[in-house]
């Protein structure tokens, strides 16, 4: 079955990962990152097998997985935007530049476009906040986001 | 002889366009077959004039900006490499008065050094602090912290010369230093901008720590939202490892000491020293209550320091320049300089190192220049999400540890976020109670469930049902969560809701009767 040769094939690919990292003083979150590298996002089938390899409960791993933020449970979209609505951005209306945003992709935070083309996130603090608002499109920081800023992201993430 | 031109990779440059700048000055050199090099240094911390592009003359360094690609011809065009007029031209960059009014000792080379440059470190005074710590003992390092006074720059203000004694004095196998630069608040990127400005000051200030206490090892635990800082420190690793002033014989003396650089997982919390050390661990990163003290019992159960960023890069020019040196600036028990972010609406945003003393009025407007959209400034937030928002009436205010907390307020990480008069406080106000319940780690229940109620009370006031009771309801509230709380995310959460809800009252009041009246 198509679907029980990927799962075999996530976890080979884990198992080589969580081997090349074990080594580490607190290995976990390092061979997370990396897991996340490699497939976009935590898959399922990854968790047996790092708990496995580190001697700890499916639920411990999970827990960690499920705690921290950055960790995602699928895949995203082609582009990932994040925009930040912590304080400073706040006060140079990154309110409105989130509403005007979602409207135009047509979607809200921590949803993927139904086209796949890109997954909106809210972030607290790209530490641009004398720059503000700010914003991060595929880990490229982009400060003061206006009107014509918007335009541009908008553009890039339907290119 | 080859010009030097300056353009900054600090992200904060990189995110107002630096990254084309660079490029445009590159295919401008190529093609007039000029003889310039261009250096990309770190930000001098004037982030509105940003990408503030620099070329050494004969006189000193003068500045241009904010440059846009587009301007980048034209500034060949004015012979800029020779310091050409233009209008752009900013002058001596140095002589800016944002920079000459700043007492540059933590970021003396930010800005001015390539930041991967060993070279340029050792020729702008760096190492000197830690040839020095090799040179004595680890007590006498130990009591030069101590007696310099410097505090945690993290935001709690504990001395760290204690800190690190406590881990001198514990007798174990093995010990860390770990810094945190989780710098999570919002207005503040000091710790980004000195990661990604002069990555080696933390190296040495790191090296330095472990010398005094015993430690062999350090981590750098780096937010994930700071990708460049992550980079840079770790390039930066990699070149003091090849140069000896990390691995087993630090600058050949018979102190082994070594960094590994460790990315966070966007959480908040993490900024937490206690959480922050389960984060490392690779568990959840959960609060741990307090005893034992890190300094006992910290990372993987060893004696560990943990220090922020900013406290262990003040550390070289302690060692280097003496105690009495860096105890001299500032006031009461408040010593040194403290590296204020000004941010948010305001007008010269950026990051002014200041001895301590200076008042909040000359910080923000002053300094600052007032709002960005140049209406009247109604509150500033001090200290990141869990600090109090500051009425205009309050700008006496000395920026200093004790004078803060004697306003109900705290210094934090030293950022400062500025509100125009459109802000609405209660707004904020939910948004403290808000942000709190997105970031708990879940361990305090006044933390976890009380934020989540905050926010279920203030949107009542907001909708003006029984106003009056739902207030006293959240100050009943903010009081148990205050006292009830393990760490500053459940304990703090309260400073800004009821610092606007005490400064601002008016922003509380039913708003009904007048939208009725309308």
């Amino acid at each position: 079955m198509v679907s029980q040769a990927h799962s075999t094939e996530i976890a080979t690919q884990t198992r080589a990962i969580v081997d090349s990292l074990k080594w580490l003083e607190g290995p976990l979150l390092p061979i997370l990152h990396e897991i996340q590298e490699e497939f976009g996002y935590v898959p399922q089938e990854s968790l047996p097998v790092i708990a496995d390899a580190l001697n700890l409960s499916n639920a411990e791993v999970h827990g960690v997985v499920t705690f921290y933020h950055d960790y995602r449970r699928e895949p995203a979209g082609r582009h990932v935007l994040k925009l930040c609505q912590a304080e400073a951005c706040q006060s140079m209306g990154s309110e409105k530049v989130a509403d005007k945003i979602k409207r135009l992709l047509g979607i809200g935070f921590h949803e993927t476009s139904l086209d796949g083309s890109v997954t909106l996130e809210p972030v607290y603090c790209l530490g641009l906040c004398a720059c503000a608002p700010a914003a991060m499109l595929d880990g490229e920081v982009i400060g003061r986001v206006d009107d014509e800023a918007i335009d541009e992201i908008v553009a890039e993430v339907r290119r | 002889m080859t010009v030097k031109i300056y353009i900054p990779k600090d992200a904060a440059a990189l995110a107002l366009g630096a990254e084309k700048v660079a490029k445009a000055v590159a295919a401008e050199i190529a093609a007039r077959g000029l003889d310039a090099q261009i250096v990309r240094n770190g930000t001098r911390g004037m982030i509105w004039l940003e990408p503030l592009v620099e070329v050494e003359t004969a006189d000193g360094r003068v500045g241009y900006g904010p440059v846009k690609a587009a301007d980048v011809p034209s500034l060949f065009d004015a012979n800029f490499l020779s310091g050409g007029a233009h209008p752009k031209a900013l002058g001596k960059v140095e002589e800016l008065p944002f920079f000459a009014k700043q007492t540059r000792l933590t970021f003396a080379r930010c800005g001015v050094i390539d930041p991967l440059s060993l070279d340029d470190y050792r020729a702008y005074g760096g190492l000197r602090g830690l040839e020095k710590a090799v040179a004595t003992t680890p007590a006498q390092i130990v009591q030069t912290v101590t007696d310099s006074g410097l505090r945690g720059r993290g935001g709690a203000g504990f001395p760290t010369g204690i800190k690190w004694k406590t881990v001198h004095d514990a007798v174990a196998d093995r010990k860390y230093i770990v810094c945190n630069a989780d710098e999570g608040d919002s207005a503040t990127f000091a710790d980004r901008m000195i990661m990604e400005g002069d990555p080696f000051v933390l190296i040495e200030g790191m090296a330095i720590a472990g010398i005094a206490t015993g430690a062999t090892k350090g981590f750098v635990y780096i937010r994930s939202e700071y990708p460049h800082a992550i980079a840079t420190m770790t390039r930066a690793v990699e070149i003091a490892r090849r140069a000896g002033i990390l691995g087993t014989t630090v600058l050949g003396s018979p102190n082994a000491f070594d960094i590994e650089i460790r990315s966070g997982a966007g959480a908040y919390v993490c900024g937490e020293e206690t959480s922050l050390l389960n984060s490392l661990e690779g568990k959840r990163g959960v609060v741990r209550a307090k005893p034992p003290l890190p300094a006992i019992q910290g990372l993987f159960g060893k004696p560990t320091v943990i220090n922020n960023v900013i406290s262990l890069a003040s550390v070289p020019v302690i060692m280097d320049r003496g105690s009495e040196f860096y105890r001299d600036f500032g006031m009461g028990r408040s010593r040194g300089t403290i590296p204020v972010q000004l941010a948010g609406n305001v007008r010269n945003g950026g990051l002014f190192e200041v001895a301590f003393g200076i008042t909040l009025g000359e910080l923000v407007n002053e300094i600052g220049g007032g709002t960005a959209s140049g209406r009247p400034v109604k509150a500033v937030q001090v200290g990141g999400p869990l600090g109090a928002y500051f009425p205009v009436s309050l700008f006496d205010t000395p920026f200093d540890y004790e004078a803060f907390a004697g306003k109900d307020g705290l210094i934090g990480h030293a950022g400062i976020t500025v509100f125009d008069d459109t802000a609405d406080m209660l707004k904020q106000a939910r948004f403290a109670m808000e942000f709190c319940a997105i970031e708990s780690c879940g361990k305090c229940t006044p933390c976890r469930i009380g934020s989540t109620r905050g926010v279920e009370t203030l949107d009542k006031v907001a909708a003006g049902i029984e106003p009056q009771k739902n207030l006293e309801l959240v100050a009943d509230l903010c009081n148990t969560m205050k006292f009830g709380s393990l760490c500053a995310l459940g304990g703090f959460t309260p400073y800004p809701v009821m610092s606007a809800l005490t400064h601002f009252p008016e922003d509380f009041a039913p708003r009904t009767v007048a939208e009725a009246a309308e």
